[in-house]
């Protein structure tokens, strides 16, 4: 038999293995539970020609194959998340064993049990805010220029003119940049927590818009049609900003406090080499 | 605006009121159209399946934990839609 490894989805609390037959996950095969405690993990056999590490460093760069993986990995954390909290994990992590999932489950209990109880009864919901370009800041600039007197010359007009352009440039982001914080500010008042993700290239979005906001929320389940109200509230509020909410999405902005030591390291590794 | 899709059949759980109850009780907008998994925005789901989820160390994949993943699957996601779209590679706001 080829070597495999254990790929997990998400923790959560009992699950019968026979409520797991209809839920498929990567390459459709059939997920399974590996239970230790009160805790049991959702997991799935993987080839580790496909999913061992070196296989996944070469894989994660495919974008189909990327795509296909990351759809996969949410439909069986989707699937699990309709019917009770869970702990989502991060794509890719993949044991040796079904030992090994066992023990880490024990190891972490208290932490995953104090996750669930704080996720039990809430949703994720995702906003995110683009600048508008409401009119060419050249055609203003260009009317309120005086028009070049002879010694001056094109050439130094035309920079003149282009200064003026990125002037009101400058200004118009910064203003997006403040209505996009008051917006998130009004938007957390109505969260149980928020999380910032970083806003995304205009390559990856496909819009020319300029991202200004890429957040998620955490809401009481109940207060989800509230939450799109006051989107749809402050969308007409500010009309240079245009506003996407996404969701509900099972909690995974919100499940890392299980792992806060590790992110804050992270955050501290990535704040280094972003210095200059 | 994508929404949770419908398509997937309800999980039953063993009996425990615990779990069970908040299947119902999700909120959600009224009149929302119901999208595909298929159709969530690719980006959208990275964010989440690749910066979010709790961070275990697999023992298979120890050394690619989070940081690494994100960037090598941007770096795809990038180059793969700039060369669709014949624009530059640039990806602001994400290091090296």
């Amino acid at each position: 038999m080829e070597p495999h490894g254990v790929w997990i989805y998400a923790v959560t609390g009992r699950v019968s293995p026979a409520s797991l037959n209809q839920l498929s996950g990567v390459g459709h095969e059939p997920v399974r539970a590996v239970a230790a405690g009160e805790l049991t993990a959702v997991v799935q056999d993987v080839g580790l020609a496909e999913f061992g590490e070196q296989a996944l460093r070469r894989n994660l760069e495919d974008l189909d194959w990327l795509g296909a993986t990351a759809r996969a990995h949410h439909r069986v954390i989707d699937a699990l998340a309709q019917v009770g909290p869970l702990v989502p994990i991060r794509l890719a992590t993949v044991y040796s064993s079904d030992d090994g999932v066992a023990a880490m489950l024990a190891e972490r209990d208290a932490d995953f049990r104090a996750a669930l109880a704080r996720i039990r009864g809430r949703t994720e919901w995702g906003v995110k805010a683009y600048a508008i370009r409401r009119s060419e800041p050249q055609d203003a600039s260009a009317d309120a220029e005086p028009p070049a007197s002879p010694e001056t010359g094109a050439g130094a007009a035309y920079l003149q003119r282009r200064r003026g352009q990125l002037a009101a440039q400058k200004d118009a982001r910064r203003q997006m940049l403040a209505d996009a914080e008051a917006i998130h500010a009004d938007l957390s008042a109505h969260a149980v927590e928020t999380r910032l993700h970083p806003p995304q290239a205009p390559q990856l979005t496909g819009t020319k818009a300029l991202m200004v906001l890429n957040a998620a929320y955490l809401l009481d389940d109940e207060r989800g049609e509230e939450f799109a109200s006051v989107v749809a509230a402050l969308a007409e509020r500010y009309p240079s900003i245009k506003l996407e909410l996404t969701g509900p999405w099972p909690p995974y902005s919100f499940a890392a406090d299980v792992d806060r030591e590790g992110v804050s390291e992270h955050a501290l590794r990535r704040g280094a080499s972003d210095a200059p | 605006m994508s929404t949770r899709y419908e398509g997937e059949p309800a999980m039953p759980h063993e009996a425990d009121p615990a779990i069970v109850p908040t299947a119902v009780s999700r909120g959600r907008p009224r009149a929302e159209p119901a999208v595909p998994a298929e159709r969530i925005a690719l980006v959208d789901l990275l964010d989440r399946v690749l910066a979010g989820g709790v961070v275990v160390a697999g023992e298979v994949t120890l050394s690619i934990a989070d940081v690494d993943m994100v960037t090598v699957s941007l770096r795809a996601l990038v180059t793969s839609v700039g060369a669709l779209a014949g624009s530059d590679t640039e990806l602001p706001g994400w290091g090296p």
